[in-house]
């Protein structure tokens, strides 16, 4: 009987894969990085006082004026990392323009009249985007400057040293990290 | 523009010298594991001598992913008792476990179910992560036994299945996927076996964040093209993919392989200009979908503009800021030509143009290249009606490589694309006259309908992807969208061996004058035409009710 015959091979060789790739294979790996490179393996973690604040390139939220706001999240205002994703809702979404609507005049008031950035009003993939673009973080560097009684130079200096570019102007955007800046904002000599 | 050429002339230039290797695996050249693969052989009983007809071939595959299958339904539904359960997630239910065995089995990585809150990383790693090497290596070995069909006269076998699968396992997935692992870890994915980590926030509050064994995962995940993320965000989450160079090694990963298939096949028909000719079709399609998708989605969208949205921005909504819009489209453009499913923003919130062009590419059959393996050998069937168009209208025997092509090859060539195609448009259909369809769609108007459209399309095509609002965790999706997977691998598949192993056996015929060349600009070009005709016109009407309606009502102002 043909199916007979294939039993013992093809039963074995899920087994032994499964055995191998499934435990051997990843165990082995996540010890090796563990190891080698145990900072990114345990999720770019930082710590302040001992104490974990987050992870580097997880976004978490931040409100009031004196710090850098991230991107609305899909996920709400509590930027819950045991969850990720995204709006999902369509381009002809009412209840999506609504938000960006909302999200616009919210935005103006803080940041003065203008357009506005596009990433600042809408939400994003993972719900957990640690980044802003360079124009959204040039944007709110006035207001965050006056809250924190800096000369809006400062940060606009400080938003600048910390832009990540896009390599050869074409892989990625130019931006910042939210928790990174606000990190170094708040360890600047107060004026 | 300049991003989608970089993409590709990486990926083509590693296309060439691994389609080489890949032969060489094929072929029994390659030896350097030599050992392990043997202890293999001796573990499981395998005979590397037999050599199997397209039957035999064919059982053995349909065997094994069953038993594969059932492996993983019992994992899924026991992993609350088995090890690595650090958050003590519970078994998953019947239904939700069949659609996600189904899934993983035919190298779909369709996601019903929320990874942070619905599997273990104890079944992600002995389940899924086995499940990623096993059904590209499958894909990759039926592949394969396709080429050998074309490699001499009169043959009787197809090669050894068990042989075949080992062999990609070890001396291409498994190598590839470590190296690239190793990256991800140095950029930023985790990998670790810890629980989830509680943080607190610079302003005070509190934050849980998910972490697992990521980045092994990601890696074979791209490389098979399957697509399963570790979280929800899939690839836009910034534990998957940290940076745009992750991002870009990521979008490499997913379509190297497909590339360098029909470079293998040249070399194992010793014609390379064959292998070239596929490639360069698929790489034309592939292109297309990615300016277009790009265009799209940097025009923006005309409703936000208008409330106040710089227009130079581009559409935002569901993309992630450290990527930019170049490389997102590309992303999900790449893994929607290949069957990936993997995405890096969010298609539900493309403009409907930018969402079309993915949906499209799947309809075509997933030849721009397709998913490891089947991308291949469903390029051969549009191949071979290519070469049956083409004896039409000159009124020549058709035959590709010296092989006849007849009365045969051509019903089960049909009947592989119409029966695909029949699914999609029913199973959507169906869908959206119940109750039970409708209130899983997250979105109204025609965006509704393209929410429906897509599932069905990424299911039967065994892509995975999705307009991710739906809610697929109901009976109906469950059941139908699991049966969908199942039937768009195993159902194509076999027709397709089938078709093999009936070429196989007939005389390879010397070229004469009356032969009808297949390779160079003309045969590209009424390759890629069959492919739009055939595989694409069917859904015009459909994709007219979705994505093109919405094109022009929001164009026109309306939101629903």
């Amino acid at each position: 009987m043909l199916i007979l015959r294939e039993l013992r091979p093809a039963i074995s060789l899920v087994v032994l894969f499964t055995l191998i790739l499934g435990l051997a294979v990843p165990e082995a790996f996540t010890s090796a990085m563990q190891a080698a490179l145990p900072w990114q393996a345990n999720g770019s973690l930082i710590r302040q006082n001992g104490k974990i604040i987050g992870s580097a390139i997880i976004g978490q939220n931040f409100t009031g004026a004196n710090y850098f706001a991230p991107r609305p999240s899909a996920l709400g205002t509590s930027y819950d990392a045991s969850t990720s994703g995204a709006s999902n809702l369509g381009p002809t979404s009412a209840s999506l323009l609504t938000a960006v609507q909302q999200r616009v005049a919210a935005y103006t008031k803080a940041f003065g009249p203008g357009p506005v950035p596009a990433d600042a009003v809408t939400a994003s993939g993972s719900g957990l985007d640690p980044d802003i673009s360079l124009a959204n973080a040039l944007r709110q560097a006035p207001a965050v400057a006056a809250a924190r009684h800096l000369p809006t130079h400062t940060v606009v200096d400080l938003v600048n040293r910390m832009t990540h570019h896009a390599a050869f102007g074409i892989v990625g955007l130019d931006h910042v990290n939210v928790l990174r800046l606000n990190l170094v904002l708040d360890a600047l000599p107060a004026s | 523009m300049l991003y989608i050429a970089l993409v590709f002339a990486l990926v083509l230039g590693a296309a060439f010298p691994l389609g080489r290797y890949m032969a060489a695996i094929f072929e029994r050249r390659v030896t350097w594991l030599r050992p392990v693969e043997l202890g293999f052989y001796r573990l499981a009983g395998v005979d590397e001598t037999r050599s199997m007809t397209w039957q035999a071939y064919a059982v053995a595959l349909l065997l094994l992913s069953l038993i594969h299958f059932f492996l993983l339904y019992g994992i899924l539904r026991l992993q609350y008792y088995l090890p690595f359960n650090p958050q003590h997630i519970a078994g998953m239910s019947p239904r939700l476990a069949f659609n996600t065995a189904a899934s993983f089995t035919t190298n779909t990585n369709w996601q019903a179910y929320l990874p942070e809150g619905q599997i273990s990383n104890g079944a992600q790693m002995l389940g899924l992560a086995v499940h990623m090497f096993l059904s590209a290596a499958a894909g990759i070995a039926a592949a394969a036994a396709v080429m050998r069909a074309f490699t001499a006269s009169a043959l009787k076998s197809l090669g050894n299945f068990y042989v075949d699968l080992t062999r990609i396992t070890l001396y291409l997935l498994l190598p590839i996927t470590l190296v690239a692992a190793v990256l991800l870890v140095v950029a930023g994915c985790p990998q670790t076996l810890a629980p989830f980590i509680s943080g607190h926030t610079l302003q005070g509050g509190s934050q849980t964040i998910a972490i697992g064994p990521v980045a092994l995962q990601e890696a074979i995940k791209q490389l098979g093209t399957n697509g399963g993320g570790f979280f929800n965000a899939n690839s836009g989450h910034p534990f998957e993919n940290p940076n745009a160079w992750t991002n870009l090694l990521e979008n490499w990963l997913l379509l190297v392989i497909g590339f360098a298939l029909p470079i293998s096949f040249g070399h194992m028909v010793k014609e390379t200009a064959q292998g070239r000719t596929l490639m360069a079709a698929m790489a034309i399609i592939l292109a297309l979908g990615c300016v277009g998708a790009y265009a799209a989605e940097a025009a923006g969208n005309p409703l936000h503009t208008a409330a106040g949205v710089a227009r130079s921005g581009g559409n935002w909504e569901g993309k992630e800021v450290r990527f930019g819009i170049p490389a997102s489209t590309t992303f999900n453009v790449s893994a929607t030509g290949t069957s990936t499913g993997a995405v890096d923003s969010f298609t539900d919130s493309y403009t409907p143009l930018g969402g079309l062009v993915p949906m499209f590419l799947m309809q075509l059959g997933e030849v721009s290249p397709g998913g490891v393996g089947s991308g291949f050998y469903t390029v051969i069937v549009f191949t071979l009606l290519s070469v049956f168009v083409a004896g039409l209208m000159v009124g020549r025997t058709p035959e590709y490589l010296g092989k006849k092509v007849q009365e045969k090859e051509i019903k089960l060539a049909m009947l592989g694309v119409l029966i695909l195609t029949l699914f999609i448009l029913a199973g959507a259909g169906f869908s959206l006259i119940t109750a039970s369809g409708v209130g899983s769609l997250a979105n109204t108007g025609p965006h509704g309908l393209s929410e429906m459209l897509y599932a069905w399309t990424s299911a039967t095509e065994n892509n995975g992807s999705a307009f991710a609002g739906l809610s697929a965790d109901t009976p109906l999706l469950d059941y139908g969208l699991g049966a969908a997977m199942l039937f768009g691998r195993f159902a194509f598949m076999i027709p397709v061996l089938a078709i093999a192993g009936s070429l196989a056996a007939k005389p390879k015929l010397p070229e004469s004058a009356g032969t009808f060349p297949t390779t160079g600009p003309l045969f590209i070009g009424l390759l890629i035409g069959v492919i739009i005709i055939l595989g694409g016109l069917q859904f015009m009407p459909a994709d007219t009710l979705g994505p093109l309606a919405e094109h022009f009502l929001l164009h026109a102002g309306k939101a629903f």
